[in-house]
Parts: C-alpha cells; structure tokens; sequence
C-alpha cells in the first residue's frame, strides 16, 4: 500500500478529495445544527418562564 | 401494539422513548459507515474505464438516494399530519426537511466533481440533474415555509401541502434516466435484473446505504426531539423538564 499513490487517487486526487471534504463537512454540519437548535430551543424557554414571574411578581406588587 | 403507537405518539413520550434508539442508530451508522469506507477507498478494484474517480461513488449514490427516501418520509409524515392531527408527524416532517437537503445538497456537489472528469463538465442541464435540483429547492421551500409562517397549525398545512404536491417529482428524478436520453448514467443497482456492478464495488455501496439510512435516523430523532421541547413549550412537561435543566 502505497501511501502517495492513494493519495493520488490516479490524478483524480482533487475530485475525489474534495468529494469526501464536503461529504465529511455535511455529516457534521447535520451532527452540530441540533446541538445548536436544542440550545437555542432551551434558552428561548427558559426567557419565557423568567418574563412570565417578572410579570406575575409585577402584578403581585400592585394588586 | 396499539397502545405503543399511542404513547410513542404523544411528544412527552416520544421524547424519552427516543434516546435509546438515538444511540443505537448513531452506533450502528459510525460502524458500517466506518467499514463501507474502508472497503470503498482501499479494498474496492479500480474501474477499467474510469480509474479511480469512480470512488466517489460511495458517497454520490447513497447522497443521492437518500436524498429521494428522507423527502417520501417528509412527505408521507406531513400528510398524517395534515389528515389525522398527529402531532408527532409534523415534528418528524419539520425535523427530516434540513437532513433531506444536505443529501440533495451532496448528491449535486458530489455529482458535479464526478462529472468534471467524466463528462468535461461540472454541470449540465440533464434532467436527471434538474430534477434533482428541483427537489433541493423543494426542500429549502418546505423550510421556507416553516420558519416565515406564525402560527404553528398553518405553517404545518402549508408547507407540508407543498411536499405532497412536490411528491410527483421523485418519479421523475428515478425514471429521468429512463424518459429523456441523459448524460447520467441510467439505472445499475434499483433494476429488476441484476445490478450491473461489480460485487466487490457494491458491498461498499450497500453499506454506505445502510449507514446514510441509520445516520439520518438518528439525526430526525434528535431534531424531532427539540421539535417536542419547542411546539410543546407551553405545556407542563417541558416546563418541568426545563426546571430541571
């Protein structure tokens, strides 16, 4: 196994490797926008339930 | 049987039935991927006529049929959702749309740095390659419709009546090869008679299928699963969950 030579991808290197760049570049990309989404999902929630006892503290103050 | 179907359905449930089979799929698609891309790149004979740019067939075919089997699932799941109110449905649908497109998106880059050795060049409009561009943009107008829409029930009704009605172009995007006389190759493995490829080159092949198909299982299940956290977070069981955090 010659190491150059796989590499080489008998002159079609650029074709070939670039291929397998973006195949690796989706499967990550499809691994990390969940962890971002959940992220985002969980923060946006819990600024809801903080707005929601701001106001029930504001209305407790004034009734 | 039933009673399971009912309780997966309800997003509380599903939300943490799905975590072992999230790992499961993730295990088994790092495995026979891993494998199919050894046998692909190392093991697999060189192509007579096209050397070793053919290689990149491993990761094109499955892409591409991938790309046609997460939009039937999209598809088929915003239906049950339009027609029988199944909540988790829509999750699912919402959740396959940005997977389905990153194959589409692969399918045609993967497709285009094949052609330009083989054919001279990176695009062409043949209809095997149009009609899959076509199912890309269906799908970016699926998530389109998602994200532009308020009201959750209607963003569902719309986006998913124009995956239903975007349905006819699979057929097409199969038999293109068929109907018109296309630069891409016609059908060598989805045929009644024998593949026409070489043993050793479609093991790899099928493995990569396999492993595409377990991969995106898990990917929807994750995403269906921050679909419930979001679509359900003004119901006590996020809030609690959330609490918990």
């Amino acid at each position: 196994m010659n190491w150059s030579e796989f590499f080489n991808m008998g002159g079609y290197a650029f074709y070939v490797w670039t291929s397998y760049g973006l195949f690796i570049l989706v499967i990550v990309a499809n691994i990390i926008s969940p962890m971002m989404q959940r992220k985002k999902v969980i923060s946006h929630i819990k600024r809801t339930i903080r707005r929601e006892n701001i106001g029930q503290a504001k209305r407790r103050h004034q009734s | 049987m039933w009673h399971w179907i009912q309780r997966f359905s309800s997003p509380k449930h599903f939300y943490t039935m799905s975590v072992p089979l999230i790992k499961w799929f993730t295990v088994g698609a790092l495995l026979i991927g891993l494998y199919g891309l050894y046998l692909g790149l190392f093991v697999a004979p060189t192509d007579y006529q096209q050397g070793e740019s053919y290689r990149i067939i491993f990761i094109h075919v499955p892409a591409a049929w991938m790309s046609l089997f997460v939009y039937m699932v999209m598809a088929a799941s915003a239906g049950i959702g339009i027609i029988w109110q199944i909540r988790l449905a829509d999750m699912v649908a919402a959740a396959s749309a940005p997977i389905g497109a990153s194959f589409a998106f692969l399918a045609l880059v993967t497709g285009s740095l094949w052609g330009k050795p083989m054919w001279g060049a990176y695009w062409v409009w043949d209809a095997r390659l149009t009609s899959e561009l076509i199912l890309l943009f269906l799908y970016l107008g699926y998530m389109a419709l998602q994200s532009a829409i308020e009201d959750q029930r209607s963003a569902d009704k719309a986006s998913g009546l124009l995956a239903i009605v975007g349905v006819v172009n699979i057929p097409i995007i199969h038999y293109s090869v068929e109907w018109w006389n296309t630069l891409h190759q016609g059908a060598t493995v989805t045929k009644f008679d024998k593949p026409s490829i070489h043993v050793d080159m479609l093991i790899p092949l099928l493995l990569m299928a396999v492993a595409f198909k377990l991969f995106y299982a898990a990917i929807v299940l994750i995403r269906a699963r921050n679909e419930a956290l979001y679509r359900d977070r003004n119901r006590r069981w996020v809030r609690e969950l959330i609490e918990q955090l």
